[in-house]
């Protein structure tokens, strides 16, 4: 496999346009691509959507300002979040109730299934979550369908054109490998973006991440950038 | 009882739900006390939504598995995994979830009603939080267990029908309360277990819609 270009947290936020889709994973910034993303915050770009399964936090685990999105989301450089659960970023409650900020919320489960389907060329889901409530009500829900006596409701495929991932080894092919809980959505969001960037701890090489523990196919990764080790 | 004992009434009331090796999804508050009352011989396997499946203790700074920046829980606290756990990804912890894999969940509520319908993310017009993993468990885990205060300051939240947006709708097995246990059946929200502390005629006038009354009505303690 041909090597994946290494470059900087600041190259990478240079591919990133004005207006971008980005899909970020982590879970509260654990499993997030948080040095690409301080760069976005220093080029001042807007009009972002965000895609995540939420903001992250306003205050890092050892006190730091920021960590991960939620810096975006404060110096509004965000149009829309779609996320399945924004309540440790009340920021983003308080921009929506000025009409600033457009929110759109999603079951977890559900959220990683519409960018499961579009990474895997699937045409929607169909998921027994959500039915006779509100999420009948967004536009991601394309309608409802009784299969052998249950409802479902079907849901659209979610793409994005830059995914954000954040591991903790990728080797010089672009095979990743997430420590812990910093898998989350990075494996989805890897399969579902135009242009994929994989943030890591540690770059390594090839052989170093066994074939058979590699959670991220190479194939999936466009370019790598070194972030901070912790 | 004060607020605290009333957690710890439920928690107790909610470890006799569990029997050993049962997978279990723990909400946040009251739920996540229930462990610490489970009988002797009974061990869960804790998932967690951040794709923990067999959950460890939270570690403390200086622990050997501390690591904030890993391995955390849904609240970003640091989490661990058990000796014999996995980690997943969303997607495929979630497949866990929907697909029955998970045993139980117990969760808080906003309000709940005698069709099992359950209120729990959202009270519009005031702030955002998002459902995150609640409308999944809801669904698919097998048994959905409610354990709350009866009342809340005073006021209702056992309705006919649940008035704030529902997290998902006849999903909810069980309610346990300071007051009492609650099947939900066919016919309504059926009365199985009192606490002697109150009579029947104290829990159905903390109740919002008719109670029936099982004819073998047993004692929480």
């Amino acid at each position: 496999m041909a090597k994946k270009p290494v470059i900087t947290a600041k190259e990478a936020a240079a591919m990133i346009p004005e207006g971008a889709t980005i899909m970020c994973g982590g879970f509260l910034a654990c499993g997030q691509a948080r040095a690409i993303v301080k760069e976005l915050v220093a080029s001042g770009k807007g009009g972002f959507t965000l895609i995540a399964n939420d903001m992250a936090r306003a205050v890092g685990p050892m006190g730091e300002e920021f960590y991960g999105i939620a810096e975006l989301i404060h110096n509004n450089q965000v149009k829309r979040v779609i996320a399945t659960h924004v309540g440790m970023t009340p920021e983003v409650g308080e921009k929506h109730t000025a009409g600033d900020l457009e929110v759109f919320l999603l079951p977890q489960g559900t959220l990683a299934e519409c960018i499961r389907a579009d990474g895997a060329g699937l045409g929607g889901v169909l998921t027994p979550t959500g039915v006779d409530t509100l999420v009948e009500d967004s536009p991601f829900c394309l309608g409802k369908q009784n299969i052998n006596g249950k409802d479902y409701l079907l849901m659209a495929p979610i793409h994005a054109d830059v995914a954000l991932l954040g591991t903790y080894k990728c080797d010089e092919s672009g095979n990743c490998w997430y420590k812990g809980t910093m898998r989350n959505f990075n494996t989805v969001m890897a399969t579902a973006a135009d242009l994929v960037i994989a943030e890591t701890e540690y770059v390594v090489p090839v052989g170093e991440i066994e074939p058979e523990n590699v959670h991220t196919p190479g194939i999936c990764v466009d370019y790598i950038v070194e972030g901070e080790k912790k | 009882m004060d607020k605290s004992e009333i957690k710890g009434f439920i928690a107790k009331r909610c470890a006799k739900e569990l029997k050993n090796g049962d997978v279990v999804n723990l909400g946040i508050g009251l739920p996540t006390m229930i462990p610490r009352y489970l009988p002797e011989g009974v061990e869960l396997v804790i998932h967690a939504e951040l794709g923990i499946v067999g959950a460890g203790a939270n570690p403390k700074e200086g622990d050997a598995n501390y690591m904030p920046y890993h391995v955390t829980d849904a609240g970003g606290a640091p989490a661990s995994v058990a000796f014999d756990g996995s980690f997943a990804d969303s997607a495929s912890n979630f497949g866990l979830i929907r697909g029955g894999h998970v045993d139980a969940c117990f969760l808080g509520a906003l309000e709940v009603d005698m069709e099992g319908n359950l209120a729990n993310w959202i009270i519009p017009g005031k702030k955002m939080p998002g459902m995150g993993g609640a409308m999944d468990l809801c669904t698919g885990a097998k048994k959905c267990i409610v354990c709350m205060e009866h009342t809340a300051k005073g006021n209702p939240k056992i309705f006919e029908k649940c008035r704030l947006p529902l997290t998902a709708a006849r999903c909810v097995n069980k309610i346990i309360t300071e007051m009492c246990v609650l099947e939900v059946t066919d016919k309504g929200l059926m009365m199985t277990e009192i606490n002697p502390e109150f009579t029947v005629e104290d829990v159905k006038a903390a109740t919002a819609c008719p109670v029936l009354v099982a004819d073998d009505l047993k004692s929480m303690i």
